[in-house]
């Protein structure tokens, strides 16, 4: 329901509550034009897609690295290819993060110690695998203390292949994890 | 009005050992490697340390696999320095084979050999900085690594696992245009490394964390088997490069920095150090490298002799050993045993870390740069 | 050429001295493909190396490693040996019978054997006597068998040419 200026419902009184300053008529005056229009800047949406946005720009994965494939990780943070435009910001504690970026061979030994992290995290949570040793046990898959995959133990949302996968790849991965956070409501709702 | 603050001391009250787990998954322990200290307040009373979080059987995969596929598992041991690793284990089969390599692919062998000796103390810059606490450190060092990785790129045709030598020589000739690149790249280095010099060696909150920590005396670091920069430190002079030299270094000129105390700050220097003599090293051999053949007589299908065999070589961590046992005429290894530094740093982290503080624990294990993947193959 | 694979760490001086001072001990002391090797009875290792370590002359101040490598009938525990101060090299290799594989432990004489032994007792089941902690290393707690030996085996990786 539309309020009309100078009727008995507007606050204003017919007046316009902003008042620029004579330098700042260039700008500002546009967007008052616009208010007057209507096109004011708001947003209409559900509720779950708006968190789903929130979880999406602000992912924080564990700090998690295992073997070579933390290199190419640690230099995605770094600034030439720098995650923190994404918002992801690598956090020391598993009760704090988000994501868990399985980074490097699993070894047997160190399956226990990584379901006992990955029941640490808070939900929602998401895992990437990343690295061919992560997906599928790599260049290891005869040995005999190689877990073959870390989906073997945790439930995995995103594979990013490779032997370390370059930094832009793991990004990629990450853009994918952030189109499946994003579709999380609509698929919920089946469509 | 005055008031006095008394000491109190409650002569019935007792504190227990407090035993706590720095656990495989911690920022600080540059991999997964599981600590378990015994702490009386706040010193350290034992250290226990768990490893074998990463033991993915590479010696026993080597006998599966014929002697050209094993660089690539070569390349993943210690894998901040691929270059070097590979190195020593294509060295290894040459011995047994008695092959020898033209001048050009010895030249190429040493300048990748070194820039990846820079990439890895680098990093080990930007890591010790971050252990500290310095948040600029890493930033620096991983730019500059970057630069060294996009040329190796160039090589090799990837930043990391590169797979580029061979028994006999390297994979391929070397792209156009790549020493013009390597005076740029050194140009860049020259002042990365004086940035990163400028900002931790002289600051006073580094010397005070790191002076006088976590010293080693130089009888009881060879006993040990420490080689590396944490022996130089300790004033041995013991480079692999001069004392036992392999390749082309002979003919190059350079020196060995030495420390004098053995502690934390003696390593983080003599890494420092090492960085400008590498930086010589390359100059040189980039002035040296003749045109020629890349790849040495060598036959398609490699079967060594019956022998063993043991190579080393001066990685960036320590002295990394090959011991090759043929069983004469076969395309695979009868067995290959890694001896990588790290395994023998790492064991001298008990007696360097009893009796210091906690807060000093990640200092004294960050100067030993230690890879998982070469403690636990 | 490279200076490189053609290394000689052996000379005949060396072998004599070494020879002169291992004395009385039942050894073989020959060249080993470019070191001096030294064959000796699993009884006399820890004296061996305790005398090749405190003479000042061989001086081998740096043990390198300590490998084991599964013959079949028989093991063979293999030490590399190495001097700083001269700059020789020696590897001791010694038998030890499948039925009783057992051998004493050199961690009194350098204490970087430690983890080298534990590991081949990992791997191998070689029981080295007199070290004082023998628990499993580099794998799990509960893990069976020996990874290392030639009885347990794991596939093969595929070639298209060759054996």
């Amino acid at each position: 329901m539309a309020i009309e200026p100078g009727s008995l419902s507007d606050p204003n009184n017919g007046k316009d509550r902003l008042i620029l300053p004579e330098e700042a008529k260039g700008v500002w005056s546009d967007i008052k034009e616009n208010r007057k229009s209507g096109i004011s800047g708001v947003v209409t949406l559900k509720s779950e897609e708006l968190f789903a946005m929130a979880r999406k720009s602000s992912l924080w994965p564990l700090t998690f690295g295992l073997a070579c494939c933390a290199i190419e990780m640690i230099s995605t943070y770094m600034p030439n290819h720098d995650f923190d435009r994404f918002g992801v910001v690598t956090w020391p504690s598993p009760r704090q993060s988000d994501v868990m970026i399985v980074a490097g061979t699993v070894v047997k030994k160190m399956a226990e110690p990584i379901k006992l992290l990955y029941e640490q995290m808070a939900s929602p949570k998401w895992v990437i695998a990343m690295g061919s040793c992560a997906t599928c046990g790599g260049p290891y898959v005869r040995s005999y203390s190689v877990v073959m995959g870390v989906d073997q133990i945790i439930p995995v949302d995103v594979y990013v292949p490779g032997c370390p996968p370059r930094p832009e790849a793991l990004l990629g991965g990450v853009m994918e994890l952030q189109d499946i956070i994003q579709n999380e409501p609509r698929k919920k709702r089946g469509l | 009005m005055e008031t006095k603050a008394t000491v109190i001391r409650d002569e019935n009250s007792e504190t227990a050992e407090l035993r706590i787990n720095m656990g495989p998954q911690h920022p600080a322990t540059h991999g997964v490697f599981r600590m378990v200290l015994t702490l009386d307040g706040e010193r350290v009373v034992t250290v226990e340390p768990h490893i074998g979080y990463l033991h993915r059987g590479s010696e026993k995969l080597t006998e599966g696999e014929n002697f050209q596929q094993i660089t690539t598992l070569f390349d993943r041991l210690d894998y901040i320095s691929n270059f070097n690793n590979e190195w020593v284990y294509v060295r290894a089969v040459e011995r047994a084979m008695e092959v020898e390599i033209p001048e050009r692919a010895e030249f190429i062998r040493i300048i990748l050999g070194e820039l990846n000796r820079i990439a890895s103390h680098f990093l080990f810059y930007g890591t010790y900085g971050l252990d500290i606490g310095a948040m600029n450190p890493v930033m620096i060092g991983f730019r500059e690594r970057e630069r060294i990785q996009a040329l190796f790129e160039g090589v090799s045709g990837a930043r990391m696992m590169h797979n580029y030598f061979r028994v006999g020589g390297v994979k391929e000739d070397l792209p156009e245009g790549f020493v013009p690149a390597v005076y740029a790249l050194l140009e860049h280095l020259k002042k990365g490394y004086e940035d990163a010099r400028d900002i931790l060696t002289e600051s006073e909150i580094f010397i005070e964390r790191t002076a006088g920590i976590g010293a080693l005396d130089p009888e009881k670091t060879l006993d040990y088997g420490v080689t590396g920069p944490v022996l130089r430190a300790a004033g041995v002079d013991y480079d692999i490069r001069k004392a036992d030299p392999y390749s082309m270094y002979s003919d190059i000129d350079f020196s060995v920095p030495l420390g004098s105390h053995g502690d934390c700050y003696d390593r983080y220097m003599v890494r420092m150090l090492e960085i400008e003599q590498s930086i010589k090293i390359i100059e040189q051999c980039v002035k040296k490298l003749p045109d020629g053949p890349i790849q040495g007589k060598v036959s398609r299908i490699l079967r060594p002799p019956e022998g063993d065999f043991f190579v080393h070589g001066e990685n960036p961590r320590g002295d990394l050993g090959v011991y090759l046992v043929s069983s004469g005429g076969t395309v695979r290894p009868y067995r290959l045993k890694i001896r990588g530094p790290s395994f023998s740093n790492l064991m001298a982290l008990k007696s360097m870390m009893e009796g210091a503080y906690l807060a000093d624990s990640t200092v004294i294990l960050g100067s030993l740069d230690i890879v998982l993947g070469e403690v636990d193959r | 050429m490279s200076t490189d694979n053609f290394n000689q760490y052996t000379t005949e001086e060396f072998e004599a001295a070494t020879r002169a001072v291992l004395g009385n001990i039942k050894v073989t002391v020959e060249p080993n493909f470019g070191e001096l090797g030294v064959v000796c009875d699993r009884s006399d290792i820890v004296s061996i190396c305790k005398i090749l370590k405190q003479d000042t002359d061989i001086s081998m101040e740096y043990l390198r490693s300590i490998s084991v490598v599964d013959w079949v009938e028989h093991m063979e525990v293999v030490y590399h040996l190495s001097s700083i101060r001269h700059m020789n090299r020696i590897v001791i290799k010694v038998v030890v019978p499948i039925e009783d594989l057992k051998i004493d432990s050199v961690i009194t004489v350098w204490s970087g054997a430690d983890w080298h032994e534990r590991e081949g007792h990992d791997l191998f089941g070689v029981e080295f006597v007199g070290h004082p902690d023998m628990s499993p290393l580099i794998l799990y707690e509960g893990f069976e068998g020996f990874p290392g030996r030639k009885s347990f085996e794991i596939p093969v990786q595929e070639t298209f040419y060759g054996d």
